[in-house]
């Protein structure tokens, strides 16, 4: 069971990372559908980034090859998301069309890259067992402390990290200037507009900042969840954790700090299929029943997205102006 | 201006962007093709830079080439290919004209080929093949409209956001694809080995026949459906304004759930051919992200039927062009056409910009002639403005509408 | 007083395209007073404002802020030297607090704290005898609370100027006293104001000094204590206003359509009708006069099948069958099949009458598409009918394929009025058919309306210039709040009386209002 909530966690917060950096984008009032993509390009530019460093050295450092496979995953997803921001911010493209393009480019992009660039020798494996073990590191003392060292003390660095980036969102959209701007410009960009605040320098931040957080999300399944081994079809498993991430935005009503819960109960569906002998010790299934487990995730988002479109509070509405492109003036 | 120099020390923005107010026609298609051979020049580069040189720049295009129209079988498959891109296309054009979002081409197809093998599985020879044919038919189609109508009622009574549903609807349809190869073959790796029996038949024993003729018949029938039919005026106008929609009476929610219905319809019989004539099997990557990609060919096809299908021939021809390449240019990786494909989306979204919009320069345009105070003139100012006002309020109510 | 000149505009002209919306506009507004800038509908008193205020950049002239020239390219720049603008349309953000739309944007480097913003809010608030509650959220407020809280957003900024565009268009006769008091102590506290407006008694009630504007230029200022309505009227539209609406005596008058005790809620539960009970009768034009918003266009909804009614019944004489056919509970398409010759020319021309980017043909389609067994279209018929319009109506339009959207105000108008005529009415309403347009336009549509009281047909005109109610309408209803408040002979009323009308009950609702607080 310990294992089961363990791995909910840890593959929640692939979620996580997606749907906060979903979240700050939406907030701007752009639907970003090129999330998938970019979580892709992030697990590749990670890879990547961790690559150069543990071939270059020969006794790396845990610390610093982290850093930069989390200063490469958010400089490649960053760059991508730029690419959306220019199409759909300065160009107003229409935002469902350019987010499709941008996963299509994306997840051929970190295919291509992680089997032609990244990948060391024939086996599959990202980076040498020595880099993958700085991702799977955890405190020394967690496995003194039983169950709860093991699920809460026991994670590796990137999710901590996730979580800590959720709460850093979620204060910045609710105790600071900033983050009142941004859903102003969300809800109503001319108003936001007319009293001053830079409407599309704020749009550029925040699709790119939250491209580069979901790029982060792609590094943790590589790394973190998979730990470095990946087959030829990588992308396209991140590529549907990516529709799942937008989909949970909704779920969590747009609120970063109720994406903490809403990933884990997210990881933990996605995961369950590999539990089934934890929940239904006595049963057995054949091969095929087995493949009914994974619908699960979809069926719970099609549920909850039906849900809130039922009772629709006015604060739980997505953004007013969301996939709306922003023109002052109209002539 | 000149004679206010003086007094006129007042800078402003370098330029501002306006919307067009019509482009003609030539210019729009001529801006479009230089998108396109830019994009297509980045990626010749590309292309070139990470085959480390072995072949060079003209290489590329040479095997781009050969790849789409080189052997005859190559040409069939580009029709083929086509054909089904378009059909797909076809479907989705009545959904975005009603903007609505249908991201579920996938599911729909899908849907459409599952339906399709179980016939052929489990009536294939048991019923005479145009009973089974029959069968197929009516269940690919009712298999594809469910996929896509179950977003559409949510849609049309609570307002539930459809790009989402459809997209999870697609993995739904995935699954199910994956559980029925497994129950089939217990044993097997996720694959289908084809069916013989209750399979399609060939159109004058050319296999590629029956989808090009299936195809053209949609073409056609959605040409004027959307031009000439009652539905699809009544769809434009819900499109367009649902408030307008109601005051002549249309009935909204019906017509999104029957433009939905039509529109999974058409996915599913895509399907058909997919899996009854092209494939005889299912696999839960044979809808091919054409649901995505059909998208792609019917927005730059601005959801016409008969441009989208050149936009669907030329993107049908870089992906089979740049299979080839990949082939010529020894690259592993099946994902470089999606690179490719990808670069070359982004330069014609970006294009678009440019034909809706232009940049204007100030202090060129300046020199605004003072109209003379005839009746009609002044008739003419005070109507652009009333005009001008009631664009920015539309804007305004527009906004709110949106909610 | 000492007079300083706060704001002066010199030379200032404005052009979209060929059309001059502000022709070498000189303007200046002293310290301490109010100033009006009257002018009719279009004739650039919203486009030069906005100039102050950033939203729009002048293409000629200079902005004197206390004697030094500015440039205000945004509205960042126009709070940088004090100058704010509460706009017609309010700019707030629904799902935030008073509080947060009055701070937003602010950058005075202090922290961010919604409780000192609160406290602020409250002591400005108190300072000039605003009502206003920080923490309500703005999808809750009525109509005059988002202007308070338009107004306290200004001055939370510091602004010294403060422009205020058609503030009374939305608030009641009391309502717009208490802005008025607000305004005058806004006054006495060094402040300069500018208001917007084209009513001549709000204008001499709360001002110092009236700017009058004409088709984009600037015909003069007068002191108000030394002016008088007529003065002012004449300034305005440059000649006295002597209507010349022929108006023939209504003929074989039968009683068409029965509204009695329709009451109608909106969205948020609230009533918007209220016990309406009239009758429409052929060969007459029936007049419904009252301020924006009061229920018009919820009305003439209901009428047509669009609104869903709590109480009461609608039913309509058939002339054909001499049947009465109930009308309540039925959508549009059913009304019509039911045969009833209903014609509907809502205020909402692009938005709701016609579909800006279908040309004119398949507009003149929208009511009439479905004629015909097939399921295709037949654009034979409507073709010729637009072309009937297109010449009949004078519409100005390069040809009948130009979407409708590409066409001025007017001319969109004449599509959408000649194609309600065409399918021969019973029943024609028509919500401010003349909004926005030009003289001779307008004289077009009354016409059309007169020819369609001579046919027989019930018309029932919604407008607001009092002035043409009186001389076209055979009747005139006087709606507010909802509720039916008078009937008045057209011939014989006067604009005192209607506008009597109009305010009654809304001035004894608000009174109840404020008891009940």
């Amino acid at each position: 069971m310990d294992t089961f909530i363990f791995s909910a966690i840890e593959f929640g917060v692939i979620f996580l990372f997606g749907c906060v950096g979903e979240i700050l984008t939406e907030k701007s009032g752009h639907l970003n559908l090129g999330i998938p993509g970019i979580m892709c390009v992030g697990a590749a530019g990670g890879c990547f980034g961790a690559g150069i460093y543990l071939n270059a050295t020969a006794n790396p450092i845990g610390f610093v090859t982290i850093l930069l496979a989390i200063l490469f995953a958010m400089l490649f997803s960053g760059a991508l998301a730029g690419i959306y921001a220019v199409l759909t911010v300065s160009l107003r493209s229409n935002q469902n069309v350019t987010g499709l393009a941008v996963t299509i480019f994306g997840v051929g992009f970190s295919s291509y890259f992680i089997n032609n660039v990244v990948l060391v020798g024939e086996t599959g494996t990202l980076l040498s067992a020595a880099g993958l073990n700085f991702f799977k590191a955890y405190l020394p003392f967690a496995d003194n402390l039983g169950w709860f060292g093991k699920i809460f003390l026991g994670q590796g660095f990137l999710t901590y990290f996730g979580i800590f980036i959720a709460v850093a969102a979620a204060i910045l959209l609710r105790r600071t200037k900033i983050g009142l701007n941004l859903r102003a410009i969300g809800e109503s960009p001319a108003t936001a507009d007319a009293v001053g605040i830079n409407v599309t320098a704020y749009k550029y931040v925040f699709v790119i900042l939250g491209g580069a957080i979901a790029g982060l999300g792609g590094l943790t399944y590589v790394m973190e969840y998979m730990g470095g081994i990946v087959g030829a079809t990588v992308a396209d498993t991140v590529e549907g954790i990516g529709w799942l991430s937008i989909a949970l935005v909704i779920f969590t009503l747009w609120k970063p700090d109720f994406a903490i819960l809403g990933s884990i109960v997210f990881g933990a569906l996605y995961i369950i299929s590999s539990y089934v002998s934890l929940f239904f010790p006595n049963a057995s299934f054949t091969f095929a029943q087995l493949k009914l487990f994974p619908l699960i995730p979809y069926v719970v988002t099609i549920i909850v997205l039906i849900f809130t479109s039922i009772r629709g509070k006015k604060e739980n509405q997505p953004p007013a102006s969301l996939g709306l492109s922003y023109f002052r003036e109209e002539r | 201006m000149s004679n206010v120099k003086t007094e006129k020390s007042v800078r402003e923005p370098l330029f501002h962007i306006a919307k067009r107010g019509g482009l003609p026609l030539w210019k729009g298609i001529l801006i479009r093709f230089i998108a396109i051979f830019a994009g297509l020049l980045v990626c010749g580069i590309f292309v070139t830079v990470a085959a480390d040189g072995k072949k060079g720049f003209f290489d590329v295009f040479a095997s781009l080439f050969s790849g789409a129209f080189g052997t005859e079988r190559r040409r069939w498959l580009l029709l083929q290919d086509t054909a089904l891109l378009l059909g797909v296309s076809l479907a989705l054009v009545p959904a975005f004209k009603m903007k609505f979002w249908n991201l579920g081409g996938n599911g729909q197809i899908l849907m459409g080929c599952l339906t399709s093998t179980m016939c052929m599985f489990y009536l294939g020879g048991k019923l005479p093949d145009p009973v089974v044919w029959l069968i197929m038919t009516v269940s690919a189609i009712a298999a594809g409209a469910l996929w896509a109508v179950i977003p559409a009622l949510f849609k049309a009574f609570f307002r539930t956001n459809e790009s989402l549903f459809t997209l999870m609807m697609n993995y739904i349809a995935f699954h199910l694809v994956c559980f029925f190869i497994s129950y089939w073959y217990p044993k097997g790796t996720g694959t289908m080995t084809p069916l013989e029996a209750g399979v399609l038949p060939d159109l004058f024993g050319n296999k590629y026949l029956l989808t090009l003729f299936v195809v053209v018949l949609l073409t056609v029938f959605m040409f004027a459906y959307l031009r000439f039919s009652k539905h699809g005026y009544e769809l434009s106008v819900v499109g367009e304004s649902e408030n307008t929609a109601r005051y002549i009476g249309v009935n909204v929610k019906g017509v999104i759930i029957r433009t939905l219905l039509l529109s999974g319809a058409i996915c599913g019989i895509v399907g058909l051919l997919i899996s009854g004539s092209i494939n005889h099997a299912v696999g839960s990557n044979y809808d091919n992200n054409m649901g995505f990609t059909a998208i792609m060919a019917a927005w730059l096809g601005k959801f016409d039927p008969l441009i989208i299908v050149l936009t669907s021939f030329f993107i049908t021809f870089l992906t089979r062009g740049m299979g080839q390449v990949r082939t010529d240019f020894g690259f592993t990786s099946e994902a470089l056409s999606s690179v490719i494909i990808g670069i070359i989306y982004f330069c014609v979204i970006a294009c678009e910009f440019f034909i809706s919009y232009q940049i204007k320069f100030n202090g060129e345009h300046k020199k605004t002639k003072k109209p003379k105070k005839n009746r009609f003139e002044e008739t003419v100012k005070r109507d652009f403005a009333e005009e001008f006002k009631m664009a920015k309020e539309e804007n305004f109510e527009e906004n709110k509408e949106e909610k | 007083m000492e007079k300083t000149v706060a704001l002066e505009l010199k030379n200032i002209s404005k052009f979209f395209g060929k059309v001059i919306a502000n022709n070498k506009i000189n303007l200046s507004l002293y310290k301490g007073e109010i100033l009006s800038i009257l002018g009719e509908n279009g004739c650039g008193k919203t486009t030069l404002m906005n100039m102050i205020s950033g939203i729009y950049f002048p293409d000629e002239g200079q902005i004197f802020v206390d004697g030094k020239e500015v440039v205000i390219k945004s509205p960042l720049d126009a709070f940088h030297y004090k100058i704010g603008m509460i706009h017609q349309h309010f700019k707030l953000v629904d799902v935030f607090t008073a509080a947060q739309n009055i701070v937003l944007g602010v950058n005075d480097g202090s922290k961010y704290s919604i409780k000192s913003v609160n406290a602020k809010v409250k002591e400005i608030a108190d300072k000039y005898g605003f009502h206003i509650d920080p923490k309500k959220k703005i999808y809750d407020m009525s109509v005059s609370e988002k202007q308070t809280v338009e107004i306290v957003k200004v001055l939370y900024r510091g602004a010294d100027i403060l422009i205020l565009d058609e503030p009374t268009a939305v608030l009641t006769p009391s309502e717009t006293e208490k802005l008025f008091s607000v305004l005058r102590r806004m006054k006495e506290d060094g402040k300069s104001i500018i208001i917007i407006t084209h009513k001549l008694h709000e204008v001499l009630a709360v001002s110092d000094r009236v700017a009058v504007l004409r088709k984009g230029e600037n015909v003069g200022s007068v002191v108000t204590s030394e002016t008088s309505e007529s003065q002012l009227t004449e300034m305005m539209v440059g000649k006295k206003v002597e209507l010349n609406i022929e108006r023939s005596q209504p003929e074989n008058t039968v009683d068409r359509l029965f509204v009695e005790h329709v009451d109608c809620m909106d969205r948020e539960g609230v009533k918007v009708l209220d016990d309406v009970s009239f009758i429409a009768r052929s060969g007459e034009i029936l007049g419904i006069a009252g301020i924006a918003g009061s229920g018009q266009r919820e009305l003439l909804e209901a009428i047509a099948g669009l609104q869903k009614l709590k109480n009461g019944k609608i039913s309509y004489l058939d002339p054909a069958t001499g049947k009465m056919e109930n009308l309540q509970d039925k959508t549009p398409l059913q009304i019509r099949e039911m045969g009833v010759r209903l014609s509907f020319v809502p205020e909402d021309r692009l938005g709701m009458g016609l579909v800006g980017n279908m040309d004119l043909v398949d507009n003149v389609m929208l009511r009439s598409y479905r004629k015909g067994k097939t399921p295709f279209l037949n654009r034979k018929d409507p073709g010729k009918l637009t072309n009937e319009i297109v010449s009949s109506l004078e519409v100005v339009t390069p040809n009948v394929h130009t979407p409708v959207r590409r066409l001025s105000g007017g001319n969109v108008q004449k599509v959408l009025v000649g194609r309600e005529i065409a399918s021969e009415p019973k029943v024609l309403m028509a919500a401010y058919p003349v909004r926005g347009l030009d003289i001779n336009s307008s004289y077009l549509i009354y016409n059309l309306l007169n020819d369609q009281k001579k046919r027989g047909t019930a018309v029932i005109f919604v407008g607001e210039d009092l002035d043409v109610l009186i001389s076209l309408c055979d009747r005139i209803l006087v709606i507010g709040s909802g509720r039916i408040t008078g009937e008045v002979n057209g011939r014989e009323t006067s604009k005192e009386e209607i506008g009597r009308l109009m305010t009654k009950t809304v001035a004894t609702e608000s009174k109840k209002e404020e008891s009940h607080e």
